[in-house]
Parts: structure tokens; sequence; C-alpha cells
């Protein structure tokens, strides 16, 4: 990714994803209609052919994540999008990708639920990134962005993150983020990538051995050396890429918990808190798996509690609460069905908490 | 600076493209900005809205409870809308279209007859240029060249005959809210 | 004089050494057999990618000495499509039974076809779903006792069997479409026929190739080896006719031959 040809452009964040895409050198996409996340398809079946790639509408969320596990067991680097509905369907398909130990990277535009819901913003698919991702023991590799560039700049590694770990990586947003639009420099496309990766399978003459991507083990302790070699990653992973940001005060009375855009909610509502006389610190993870359970700790040590903000209903806050560990009260604010916690809520709770 | 700028209309009165325009010239001018569409506890019937905030600090939350100026231009958007305006707040509301003033006592009402304007410029696709012009001859938080600039970047290239027409319309509107703040203006 | 001698039968250089774990008279075997030999015949064993499914052949990555990638239930068409996108020279085919096709996978099954892909299944018709033990299946024949339909599939019950080739015939995008029965050796040899024609489509890029095999479980048909080859040739062609619907590279091959003949004809 070249840094410095990046141009600055006012987007949204369905286009800001769509080119973060093309920019982390990913030249095939799989996918299937379903609001808020229309515009990222429609992107690229627009553009993803002038830089040599390819474009197709599968016939279901069902067959879209199956033809990115083809594309990515043939070398690709390949993504699908998706909302909260289409991103159940794809569960089954996730979990053979992690049992394959195949990468690709997938968006979820998340909105209200459950069943049909609505098109409104949601964060209540939480636990389906972090704890599902289909049966057995595996997850997705989980970014949290909290703004239009953040969905560029995270799409985009999310194709390295994914090849590194040679894992599912989500990049788990909104209808906000993904309909909003805001400033972007924004990363020209790079070159595509040569494929690398030598479990693929494709032609190969007789220079290997024969490549077989697949997730049946037969054999209960060779299935669970794959599954130790998974954990093995995703303890690597929260090594290396563990991600946050705070802001507010070095010397906080309540510690703020939030990621995506309920963060950018209680950013306000820190300044909003400050103004009323309490000083508050936002913890704000940029990956919620692996998750920033450091940071959390350290500042609920000091705070007198917590206020964990989502818009689902006590999703995250089971994440803070692993990591505050007893250290204080945690508090959730949570709201579910499209609406999303407003700064006074917020800034009420925290004043309460310390009154 | 930080304005949370709250527009609200009939589809097709050029909610989302004006307030698009709004924020790609906060934006131009060096400041930060959000644009976000359609989000309110309350959206109803054929009403179409969008919330810029422009600031020269951080956005943090790009949705605004309750909007220090409004921007109104139908009469459903005015009565679902305008009571959430801050106190002390703005409320820029097509005269042409609403009649009773809706919002609540503590704020300013900037009545526009937005619609007449148009007419008389001679395009009636200008009603939105002519309440942001409004908006912005009465507040001075963006310049109407920069406006007219950033509507010029966001158009599609066979619109631009229409940009003399919008800018005219950009100034009608900044006359009438320069004037507005002249005392008893 | 070994050296006059003409080879002609060997183990195929495309299947593995490893023993296959079908039941005893099953025409899997038979049905591996022969496309491992289309494989060796057409040199394309380096460049070939097989689809193990679901079902009894959930194996076939073991058997054969290809390239492979297991597949979820039923999604095989859609994981091919992802290969041949990325590599639209690398030979694909998925190896499905008749629940993975038919059932789970009616949906990208059909519209891998109708977009025309360019890659080949081999569907085994078997009418029961074997690696389960016994069940109904979408193919299972009217009458046919199952575990799941124990006084006989009746339509008001369970609906009617369905045809897989008829019902992708009605497509335009499949290239080649043809049914066989591994049953008697003049049979299975048409049903090699057919399996290399459907290869050779692909290897030309035409598109869509499926050969569907009426295949034995003499395990859950409750019959011996023989009775179910007969089964086959008897009850099973009565419900699936053995036809070729499809052969657009022949097509292609009265084309070409007519344009280097231009005198004929005329």
């Amino acid at each position: 990714m070249s840094e410095t040809q990046r141009t600055r452009e006012f987007i949204t964040g369905n286009e800001a994803t769509a080119r973060g895409a093309i920019a982390g050198g990913c030249r095939y996409f799989f996918g299937y209609p379903i609001t808020p996340q229309n515009k990222i398809p429609e992107y690229m079946s627009a553009h993803l052919p002038e830089v040599g790639g390819v474009f197709l509408q599968a016939e279901s969320e069902v067959a879209a994540i199956n033809m990115v596990y083809g594309a990515s067991a043939a070398g690709a680097r390949v993504m699908t999008t998706s909302s909260s509905p289409g991103i159940s369907l794809m569960q089954e398909g996730l979990s053979y990708m992690i049992g394959s130990e195949l990468p690709c990277v997938l968006v979820n535009m998340v909105r209200g639920g459950p069943g049909l819901g609505n098109i409104g913003p949601a964060q209540s698919d939480y636990w389906l990134a972090t704890r599902g991702c289909g049966h057995g023991d595996g997850q997705c590799i989980t970014l949290t962005p909290n703004s239009v560039q953040e969905l560029h700049d995270f799409t985009a590694r999310a194709f390295e993150i994914a090849d590194r770990y040679r894992n599912p990586t989500m990049v788990l947003a909104d209808a906000i983020l993904a309909n909003m639009m805001e400033p972007c420099d924004v990363l020209p496309p790079t070159e595509m990538p040569p494929a690398d990766r030598p479990y693929a399978v494709g032609p190969h003459g007789q220079e290997r051995e024969r490549n077989i991507v697949n997730s049946l083990w037969v054999d209960f302790d060779e299935m669970e050396e794959v599954n130790l070699r998974i954990q093995e990653r995703y303890r690597q992973a929260a090594e290396e890429i563990t991600d946050w940001e705070e802001y507010g005060s070095d010397e906080p009375e309540v510690l703020v918990c939030a990621y995506g855009i309920s963060s950018r909610v209680c950013e306000s509502a820190v300044d909003e808190a400050g103004k009323a006389g309490v000083q508050a610190r936002l913890v704000r993870p940029k990956t919620v798996f692996p998750f920033p359970s450091e940071p959390i700790a350290k500042w609920a040590e000091q705070a007198k509690c917590a206020v964990v903000v989502e818009a689902s209903m006590g999703q995250f806050v089971e994440d803070v609460r692993l990591a505050v560990e007893g250290r204080c009260p945690v508090e959730l604010v949570g709201h579910a069905g499209g609406n999303i916690p407003a700064v006074s809520e917020v800034v009420a709770r925290i004043l309460e908490m310390t009154s | 600076m930080r304005e949370e700028i709250f527009l609200g209309g009939l589809g097709g009165q050029g909610v989302l493209l004006g307030g698009q325009m709004m924020a790609r010239a906060g934006m131009d001018a060096g400041l930060n900005v959000s644009w976000f569409p359609i989000y309110s506890p309350e959206v109803r019937g054929g009403s179409t809205t969008c919330t810029i905030v422009i600031t020269d600090g951080r956005v943090g939350s790009p949705i605004c409870e309750r909007p220090e100026t409004m921007i109104l231009m139908d009469p459903v958007a005015a009565n679902t809308f305008a009571p959430q305006v801050a106190e002390g707040g703005l409320l820029v509301l097509n005269s042409s279209m609403i009649e009773q003033p809706p919002g609540h006592e503590d704020c300013e009402t900037l009545w526009v007859p937005a619609n007449d304007i148009a007419v008389e410029i001679g395009n009636e696709r200008t009603v939105n240029m002519v309440m942001i012009g409004a908006w912005a001859g009465r507040t001075s938080a963006l310049s109407i060249e920069g406006i007219a600039e950033a509507l010029q970047h966001m158009l599609p290239e066979r619109h631009h005959k229409h940009m003399p027409a919008n800018i005219a319309a950009l100034e009608r509107g900044a006359e009438i809210g320069a004037e507005s703040r002249q005392p008893g203006g | 004089m070994t050296t006059d001698m003409k080879q002609v039968y060997a183990y195929p250089d495309a299947l593995t050494e490893v023993e296959m774990r079908y039941c005893p008279g099953c025409t899997h075997g038979t049905a591996h057999r022969l496309v491992a030999e289309v494989i060796d015949e057409l040199g394309i064993k380096d460049r070939t990618v097989t689809l193990a499914t679901v079902g009894c052949s959930v194996y076939a990555y073991e058997y054969f000495d290809t390239d492979a990638v297991q597949c979820s239930h039923g999604r095989a068409p859609a994981v091919a499509t992802g290969i041949k996108r990325v590599q639209p020279d690398t030979i694909v085919f998925a190896y499905q039974g008749d629940g993975d096709l038919a059932s789970i996978g009616m949906a990208e099954i059909v519209h891998a076809a109708a977009r025309g892909e360019n890659f080949t299944v081999i569907f085994l018709n078997n009418a029961v779903y074997g690696m389960t033990q016994g069940q109904m299946a979408p193919t299972t024949l009217l009458g046919q006792k199952t575990t799941t339909s124990p006084r006989g599939r009746t339509a008001p019950e369970a609906g009617f069997p369905i045809r897989v080739c008829e019902l992708l015939d009605t497509l335009d995008g499949p290239a080649f479409l043809a049914r066989e029965a591994l049953s008697t050796p003049p049979h299975v040899r048409n049903a090699k026929r057919a399996i290399k024609r459907a290869f050779e489509t692909q290897v030309a890029g035409l598109g869509f190739s499926l050969v569907e095999l009426l295949s034995t479980c003499p395990t859950w048909w409750g019959m011996t080896p023989l009775e179910a080859i007969k089964h086959v040739d008897e009850q099973m062609t009565k419900c699936y006719p053995i036809a070729v619907f499809r052969d657009r590279l022949a097509a292609q091959e009265g084309e070409q031959s007519a344009e280097s003949a231009p005198g004929e004809g005329e």
C-alpha cells in the first residue's frame, strides 16, 4: 500500500470499504444483495474489471461464501460483504474456511435484528463475529472501524491480516458507517499480489506434492492438532495486532468502553461529562478479536466504575467484564433494533454512576 | 467552532445533495465534517433528512439529538422535526410551504420564501440552494464561494449548465440570511 | 516378448493407492476408476482439482491423486465457481451424490449450470443417502423403501423423484449433459465415453458439463450386488432414461468438419 499516494475524497463508508479492498489487493468479489451494503457490490461490479479482477453476483449468501472458499483455496485475495441476515447464512462456510485454514475478508454492515429486522444501524452481531463464525472452535479475526477513513484502512489491511493468520477476517461495522460520508484519504489500487500461498490448489506439474484443502479429520488427535494450530495463530494475533484507541482524561473516575459507531457517541459523551465535572476515559477497541483487555484492566483499576455502550443488548459488555475482572462495577447502556445510544443518555449514566 | 445542522424536506427537494455539498465545503475549508442521511427515530412519510457536523475539533457523534440548526423545507418535516431543535437554536424554514411556526419558543426562526425565489430565478430545483444560502448568510459558517465550489465538485458534468442558477439561488438566500442579522431584520 | 505386448489394463495413475472405503458391490469404485482413466488419457492430472463433497464419496480427495478441496454439503458448484474464476485453465471436477447435488445443493448446481461455469460434475445417483444409513433421497423411486420411507416412497407424502439432467436441460448454460448407468459392461463403457466427453468439453472451454451415473447401493437397497445391477437396468432406467441430452462439443466438431470440407453437401 502506497501511503504517499493517498487522495482526499468525500465518500460514503460503503465506497471507502470497496476502495480499501482494491487497495488491499482484493481482485475477487462474490456477494449477494442486501441493504445497507449494496453500494459495495455495485462499486466492485463497476471497478474490479478495470484492475483485472472478477465480480460475480452469487445466487445466495450461502453460495457467495463458498465461492470465496474456492477462490481462496485457489490462492486469491477474495472478499464478500453482507449485512446481518446474510452473515447468518455464511456461518457454515466460515467454519469450513477456519477449519481448512483459509484466509478471506468479509464485511458485515450490521442492521437491526433478530430475524429480518430492519435496515437501521445495530451492533448486535458482536457474538456472531467473535463467538460465531459457525460451529467448532474458531472465530473471525474482527476489526471494528468507527469512521469512513477506518473502514477504508481496516478493509485494506484485513487482507494482509487474513493471509498472515490463515483465517477469515471480518470488518464489523453498521448501517450508519456504511451510509455516512466523511473525508477519506483514499489509497490507490495496488498491483495484484502474486499468488504465493504454498497450500493453494492449482496447476503444479511435478514441482510439489499435491495440495488438499480440507477440514475433515476423522482421527481425534489429528483434529485436535488442527485446533491447536488455529489457537496458536489466535495467540500470535493477540500479540501482534490487538489495537485500540483511548480518549479523554488521564485521571478518570469513569471508564467508558465502546467500539464502532457507539464509540463516536462516547467521544462526545466524554467531552460532555467533562464539562459537567466528571472525568472519563474512553477505551475504544479497534480489534475485538483479539480483544484489548490490557488497557481496559488498567483503567478499571483506577476508575470507580465502567460504562459500556453498545447498540445491542449486552454482547460487547461481556468481553469488557472479562477484562475488568471485578476491579470495578460495569454498567451497560444498550439499545437495539436500529436505535443507537444517545450522547445525553451516556452522559446521564456517567453522572449517575459517580453521584 | 462546531456546527450541527439537520436538513429535512420532501424527496426531490435536494435535501441529501444539499447536505453533502455543505459537508464537502466544510472539508475543503480544512474542517472536520460528517454527513449522515435518514437517521431519525421518527422518520415518516416521504421525508428525507440528513445531519451534518462541521467542526474544527473531533466530529465525535455524527448523530445529533438536538441540532443547533434545522433547515426544513416542507410542512411534514417542519412539524415532525422542528420541536427537536436545540434551545437557543436556529430554524431555517421554507415560508413558501410552511405556514405555522412549528418549533418551540426558545429558538430563532428565519423564514425564507425559497420556492418563490427559485421560481423567480427560473429554476424550481434550486429551493435547497436558497435555503442553504440563507443559513450561510445568517451564520457565515461557510462562504458562498466555498459552497458553490463544493457543488461543482459533486454535480455530474452534465448538470454543470445549472451552476449559474444554483449560484444565483445561493446568493439570493445569503442576502436574506445576512439581512436577518440586522437589528429588526 | 513383453516388449511386443500392448498394455490394455493398468492401475490408473490418477488414483492413489489408498484402499477405498466403499461397501462391496458399490459402483462408486467403478466411477472413480473411469474418472481416473479419463484424467490419465487427457494428461491433465497435474492441473486437475478434485472437489470432494459430503456423502459416501467424502474421502474422494484421498482416492484421486490430484489437488483437492473438500466442500461443505451441496456447495461444490459454488466452490468450483470460485476456483475457476481465479484459475480458468485449471480442470475442476465436483464428485457429488444425489443428496448433495439434488437436495441440499439444488440452488448451487442450478445456478452454476445456468451461468455455464466451465467445470465438470460427476453426479452419482443411487437413489438413497448412503453415508447417513439409508434415508430417502430426492431421487428415491416411488415405492422404494428407505430408512425414512419405511412403507415405500409415496408421492402424497414425499413428492416425486427429481430428474436432474432433464431439469438442467431446460437451461441454456450447460454444454454437456448425459445420463449413463454403471451396470453392465456396455453401459460402463458408455459411461466412460460420457465422462471423457464431459472433461473434453471443459478442456475446450465450452462450459458446464455433467454426467449423471445411475449407481448401486446394495447395502441400503438390501440386495446382492448382482441384484442391484439388475435393479439399475430394470427399474432406475424407467424413471431415469439413459440419454445424452446436450453435447455442444459435437456441435462444434460438426461445424469444424464442415469448415474443413467446404465442398461437402453442396
